[in-house]
């Protein structure tokens, strides 16, 4: 009983560890553009997503995304769909891809890739060998959009 | 994967079309100006060329109306006092050798261009002049007395076509600047063709893009209050995609300022333009 005892323990203590661990930007696991397992193994906050996604230093999404969510702040930009009812349209898994790069599911696209932090070319000094977002903040906006339904 | 991400493309497409530039027509001090032509064969992916002068709001535009309005043209004045200005050991003016200003007229239409093998810009031809018939030390490419002398002469070409050479020895460096315009770079991953060529028309945050269109340079922006040259707009728009700008007259800007210019055949030299 004991040893048993012993062994889950050290199961859960594992399993824990594993899923404390961030995914790192290339290990980044894809399926026809979707992943499936969050980056920190950790939920995301929506309530923090949703500042990611107005902050301009931060996901700037508003540049290129209207969200009628986020009426209280100005100028939404067009370059991509609107925000509203993303959720309806998109599952947990296919919002993650997008948001940490949305290349591997949309080719060519100009939206850049949130989490990846090396392949491009010329970077500022300050973002070289970053990416965009860390992996908990991508997160976080994965939470928050997926509290955009409309249905 | 499945149908979503086509639907997804439709709709933003359709929200592109639906904002584009305005119908409005200039005129400077009633000199009609082409703001839109038929997009030369050369620029495959456009169907029509547009000044950035219809993607402005319309206060804005009715500050290039007229030159009473336009702020640039306090620095137009500081250029013709610069013109007149012995500098250097060779106690020369501009105008000991260039009598008239408005001999440059046409000028700005066909800069830049290949000399001596070299591709060159309006800057370049007049840091020539200052460095070896004035013997006087050359401005820098951004700075004041550098933009208030091409707004200066690029003004001699203002409702002239655009028309630069991109055949011939020229060929090499305009396939450079091509290549370039559609090459992404900095950690947003952008290239010049994503927001100016496939997106122009529809906001990003609080711009209106534009083609990028570049036949109003030196350029008045509201945002500095000041004169801006060509290149250090280009600085400016790597910064924003979080790239590392090349050189402000460095072989890649000379290049691309040769393509962009190609980009605007047609189009009505504005200098100096009005923009926010």
């Amino acid at each position: 009983m004991k040893y048993v005892l012993g062994g889950a323990f050290a199961v859960a203590m594992t399993a824990s560890a594993a899923f404390a661990e961030e995914i790192k930007p290339t290990a980044v696991s894809f399926v026809d553009g979707t992943v499936e397992q969050s980056l920190t193994g950790q939920a995301g906050d929506p309530a923090e997503g949703r500042k990611v996604f107005a902050n301009r230093k931060q996901g700037n999404c508003l540049a290129c995304h209207t969200n009628a969510d986020l009426a209280e702040e100005s100028f939404h930009g067009e370059v991509g769909p609107p925000m509203d009812g993303v959720a309806d349209r998109w599952n947990e898994a296919e919002l993650r891809g997008i948001v940490t790069n949305s290349k591997m599911m949309f080719e060519g696209t100009i939206m850049p890739a949130f989490y990846v932090d090396k392949g491009y070319e010329r970077p500022l000094e300050d973002f070289a060998g970053k990416s965009i977002l860390t992996a908990q903040q991508v997160e976080d906006v994965v939470a928050y959009l997926l509290t955009l339904k409309e249905q | 994967m499945n149908l979503k991400p086509w639907i997804a493309v439709l709709v933003a497409g359709v929200a592109g079309a639906a904002s584009a530039q305005d119908s409005n027509t200039l005129s400077i001090d009633g000199e009609p100006m082409v703001t839109e032509v038929a997009a030369p064969a050369h620029v495959e992916n456009l169907d029509t060329i547009y000044s950035g002068w219809r993607f402005r709001s319309a206060e804005t535009q009715a500050l290039e109306t007229d030159d009473f309005d336009n702020p640039a043209f306090v620095f137009v004045d500081q250029g013709i006092d610069l013109f007149d200005k012995v500098d250097g050991t060779e106690n020369k003016a501009c105008s000991s050798c260039h009598e008239n200003v408005e001999d440059f007229a046409g000028l700005r239409t066909q800069l830049p261009r290949v000399q001596d093998g070299e591709l060159v810009t309006m800057e370049n031809l007049i840091n020539d002049c200052r460095t070896e018939r004035m013997g006087a030390e050359p401005w820098k490419w951004s700075k004041g007395p550098m933009t208030a002398m091409t707004a200066l002469i690029g003004l001699q070409s203002r409702g002239m076509p655009m028309n630069v050479t991109i055949d011939g020895e020229a060929a090499p460096f305009w396939e450079q600047g091509k290549e370039l315009y559609y090459t992404r770079v900095g950690q947003l991953d952008m290239s010049c063709s994503n927001c100016h060529e496939d997106n122009y028309g529809v906001m990003i945050r609080a711009d209106h893009l534009s083609q990028g269109q570049i036949n109003g340079f030196p350029t008045y922006r509201l945002k500095n209050a000041k004169l801006n040259s060509i290149h250090g707009r280009f600085k400016g728009c790597m910064k924003n995609i979080r790239a590392t700008p090349f050189a402000e007259g460095g072989d890649e800007f000379k290049a691309l300022e040769l393509y962009l210019a190609s980009r605007g055949e047609g189009l009505s030299v504005e200098t100096p333009s009005v923009r926010n």
